[in-house]
């Protein structure tokens, strides 16, 4: 019997410590992937053309921080409107009704089956096809009546292109979450004198959550950036403030790198709250409570990996 | 003899090409409890979930407490019910399933507080001071504020028992109400249904539990290949079957 096999106090064997086997290649990868990073961060910033002052000098200029806030305002207005058409559709998917059901998939096939852009660009031109938008009885008379194009402008355009857009990718999310959840629980509502409705919006919906609320996340990221797409029908996004600034500075590697940071730094807090979001959600569910984001960097930074790959 | 709370006649359900349910003749009296036996894929469950139409029959007549389950019968045709009115009379007839269906998002209180809220439109600290009472009742005091993936299988089942009484249903449908539980829940479980029906609540319980089955049934129904092939008193069908399906049943699970 060695040494390192003695029993402790209690009679229990005393931890392993064994010598680790030694692992060359990742000391060989990590220097390697350290070196192409020094290189880069070194070219950033010894490279003048960067003109990193130019840089910080628009990050806070006005039309910049306006374009920001159009950003922000079309993310949370499309994402709205995306994730309660989104519900309807589902719903109506998965209606017994086929015309209903018919109805909802060729939405789905026509928003997911064209390209944003296209989308975009035609809600903007649709006085062309539509020179008079009227509200009232169909076939019959009308009872509000307004010029397409003061109706329509470039931001209800942007609104009504990502909106009706997101709607049909997040049908196919919210129809996911809704089959997701066990059969069982529908017969047990309705048992109880629910009807279809009471059980879809009490019983299915909520439990629904859990698995609707990760891509969701993940849409709305997608939807900030997305949404720079709206420069081209001349809605004063933040893409397009810096494209206001650049036409006039010619600074435009500059600019573009500040509209960067803010998209950057936008969906980094996203990110995060997308991860806590999840956390919450998820409870219940796991095995044991998953990590928050600053344990799992602790864990990251201050233990070392000592099991094998 | 007074109406039945449930009256079967040739009733047929198929699933497609499948046919589950061949023509079920039974009768179940106010304040009777039937237990239904049989192996699986005889319909016994199908049949129970007829009765409060969560599946719809194809031939025959099921009526529960005098009236048709899913129709209306105007003398000369057929007529199928609304949405609300099914529900409506589902409200009146509890059930309770294998697996307790309990809904995962909701504390015990909750589950048994929430359809009266919803459906009956009671007001919420009047249906949460009824579901506190009927968790005591069904021996959950101490478990108001557990979700149901913090309760064992039996508390859970207790749960969904207590759950379908806040409805104060007419009639109660358990559908193998302890074969997915541990050995040791069984009984509390069974204990909480016996109370049921010496309270004088008419009960129709697909079982494989033979000793509930001869203490607490009135009647007991063999069932197989979606026929009934014989019933009558737990005594007489359990110690003197007189089919030779029975007897073969019968030999294996008791």
């Amino acid at each position: 019997m060695s040494s390192s096999e003695a029993a402790d106090s209690e009679g229990r064997p005393a931890d392993i410590r064994a010598v680790p086997v030694r692992r060359p290649g990742r000391w060989l990868a990590g220097a390697i992937v350290l070196i192409i990073a020094v290189a880069i961060v070194h070219s950033v910033a010894t490279n003048p053309r960067f003109e990193w002052h130019v840089v910080g000098s628009f990050l806070t200029d006005e039309r910049i921080l306006e374009g920001l806030r159009v950003t922000l305002e079309l993310t949370v207005i499309a994402m709205a409107i995306g994730i309660a058409l989104g519900v309807a559709l589902a719903v109506m998917r998965l209606s017994p009704n086929p015309l209903v059901s018919g109805a909802s998939w060729l939405y789905i096939w026509f928003f997911r089956g064209t390209p944003v852009l296209v989308q975009l660009l035609f809600w903007y031109n649709i006085a062309a096809l539509y020179p008079k938008i009227a509200l009232g009885i169909p076939f019959g008379p009308a009872i509000v009546n307004a010029d397409a194009n003061t109706l329509i402008t470039p931001f209800t355009a942007a609104i009504l292109g990502l909106g009706l857009n997101e709607g049909a990718y997040m049908a196919e999310i919210v129809r996911a979450g809704i089959i997701s959840v066990d059969e069982g629980q529908s017969d047990a509502a309705r048992s109880l004198g629910m009807t279809r409705l009471q059980t879809m919006r009490r019983i299915v919906l909520p439990q629904a959550m859990r698995v609707i609320i990760p891509p969701t996340g993940n849409e709305t990221i997608s939807m900030l950036k997305t949404s720079s797409l709206v420069s081209v029908i001349a809605v004063a996004d933040l893409l397009y403030g810096a494209q206001i600034i650049y036409s006039v500075n010619f600074k435009t590697i500059q600019l573009l790198i500040v509209a960067s940071v803010w998209y950057l730094a936008c969906t980094s807090i996203l990110y995060v709250g997308q991860h806590y979001l999840e956390r919450h959600f998820g409870r219940g569910a796991g095995r044991e409570e998953p990590l928050t984001l600053m344990q799992r960097v602790r864990l990251g930074l201050f233990t070392r990996h000592e099991e094998g790959t | 003899m007074s109406t039945p709370m449930v009256k079967a006649e040739a009733v047929h359900k198929r699933f497609g090409r499948h046919e589950v349910l061949k023509g079920i003749d039974l009768e179940v009296a106010p304040g009777a409890v039937l237990c239904l036996l049989g192996p699986s894929g005889s319909g016994k469950s199908t049949f129970l979930r007829c009765i409060n139409h969560l599946e719809k029959i194809n031939a025959g007549r099921l009526s529960v407490d005098g009236e048709l389950v899913g129709y209306r019968d105007d003398g000369e045709k057929l007529h199928e019910l609304r949405e609300a009115e099914v529900a409506r009379k589902r409200a009146r007839i509890g059930m309770v399933f294998q697996h307790f269906n309990l809904f995962g998002h909701m504390t015990a209180l909750a589950n048994v507080a929430c359809a009266p809220i919803y459906v009956k439109g009671l007001a919420r600290d009047e249906a949460r001071a009824r579901a506190r009472e009927l968790l005591d009742r069904v021996g959950l005091a101490d478990k108001h504020t557990s979700y149901p993936s913090q309760l064992s299988g039996g508390q859970q089942q207790r749960v969904a028992i207590a759950r379908a009484l806040a409805m104060q249903p007419k009639l109660m449908l358990f559908d193998e109400p302890t074969s997915a539980l541990d050995p040791e829940l069984v009984g509390d479980v069974l204990e909480a249904m016996k109370q049921l029906a010496a309270e004088g609540m008419t009960m129709i319980v697909v079982t494989h539990e033979m000793g509930f089955a001869r203490e607490v049934a009135d009647e007991v129904v063999f069932m197989d290949d979606g026929l009934v092939v014989e019933a009558g008193p737990p005594a007489e069908l359990l110690e003197r079957p007189r089919h030779e399906r029975t007897r073969a049943f019968l030999s294996k699970v008791l």
